[in-house]
């Protein structure tokens, strides 16, 4: 009996964890500042070049900070989402420009909406790589005291949205 | 144009490592080549015109080498166990993925601002966490990383030890019986005769 009975064990075993790494996703790579204060930043405005974002500003209020960019092609999957979210109010969201260039990016706002309240120009990436982004789209979720409580890797979509953001955002609205 | 390797969708053009750019310069005529005849002059001018400016063309693109090599050697060195999450089995220092390109120039000015190794990775650790290392540190949600192989050749071990034993008592065993002997004979005559 034990025979057959300890080979089967472990081939269940062997099974069972192949299942659970069938389902993960290798790109999805947990972000150590999830629970830190976000990067410090003071970073040109897109439409107003002469004007600055600063991280600062936002202080005592929830935010998502959304990386985007025109070449991005998941950045149009979610950016309905975004329009959608911008016009019910219920946070705001600011975009972080990433790796782009200025016409391309007024462009693209143009043509898809823009449901910024501002968006931040990095055109070199190092705001980027503070934030420790790897690819875009990607978006945290800033709480009161400048805490990020949330990333989003890839594109925001309504799932994403109903299930984690919003009830995270009401949470931390309070 | 040029194309961010970073692009979420865009991955596969990981592996050609020559995927980033899309469109290639003679792309910039295909006007001119779909009408018939008379502008193979002009068109041949061109192409010349665009081999005499490759080199510079080239020149624009390249990674930025800094100016002292002890200052790659290091950056080098460093970002050999270093894994470039856009193409997450290439080394930051092997990968032409942009965000390797990005990391790579961060390194090379924190070293020229004397800052120690340690302190780099630790800043990128800070905000890529443990995966940016190929070599995982040793702590607690790693020990069965680190020890795992060796549990398993260890149990593989006293595996065969037992095995090995009960094999040779088997083995060790009189094949027959002295009354199964005796049977054997027996039937081997009853044969013979």
């Amino acid at each position: 009996m034990m025979r057959f009975l300890l080979p089967l064990v472990v081939f269940v075993v062997l099974v069972g964890f192949l299942l659970v790494g069938l389902g993960l996703n290798p790109r999805q790579v947990p972000s150590p500042l999830v629970g830190k204060p976000a990067p410090e930043f003071q970073l040109q405005q897109l439409h107003e070049s002469e004007k600055t974002l600063t991280s600062k500003e936002n202080l005592g209020k929830v935010w998502l900070l959304n990386v985007w960019a025109s070449w991005c092609v998941s950045c149009r999957e979610e950016h309905p989402v975004l329009v959608e979210l911008a016009k019910s109010g219920i946070v705001p969201v600011y975009g972080l420009n990433y790796k782009d260039q200025r016409e391309d990016a007024l462009r693209w706002l143009q043509q898809f909406g823009d449901p910024y309240t501002a968006s931040a120009v990095d055109p070199e990436g190092r705001t980027g790589i503070e934030f420790g982004v790897y690819g875009v789209p990607e978006t945290y979720v800033i709480d009161k005291n400048g805490v990020i409580r949330y990333k989003q890797i890839g594109p925001v979509t309504v799932e994403a949205l109903q299930n984690k953001i919003l009830p995270l955002v009401r949470e931390l609205q309070g | 144009m040029r194309l961010k390797l970073l692009s979420r969708s865009s991955l596969a053009a990981c592996d050609s490592g020559k995927g980033s750019y899309i469109g290639n310069p003679g792309g910039a005529f295909e006007g001119l080549r779909t009408n018939e005849g008379g502008f193979a002059l002009l068109k041949t001018a061109l192409l010349l015109c665009l081999l005499l400016l490759a080199p510079f063309a080239g020149a624009k693109e390249a990674v930025p080498v800094a100016e002292d090599p002890e200052v790659e050697k290091r950056m080098v060195a460093l970002s050999e166990d270093l894994r470039c999450l856009v193409c997450q089995n290439e080394t930051i220092a092997a990968s032409r993925a942009d965000f390797a390109n990005d990391l790579r120039r961060e390194i090379r000015e924190q070293i020229q601002a004397n800052k120690s190794d340690k302190e780099i990775v630790d800043f990128l650790v800070a905000r890529y966490g443990d995966f940016v290392l190929y070599r995982p540190p040793m702590k607690g949600t790693t020990a069965f990383l680190w020890f795992g192989p060796f549990i398993f050749l260890l149990a593989g071990a006293v595996f065969l030890v037992f095995y090995l034993k009960r094999r040779r008592k088997h083995i060790e065993e009189p094949a027959l019986s002295e009354q199964q002997l005796k049977q054997a004979e027996a039937l081997l005559k009853e044969g013979k005769g």
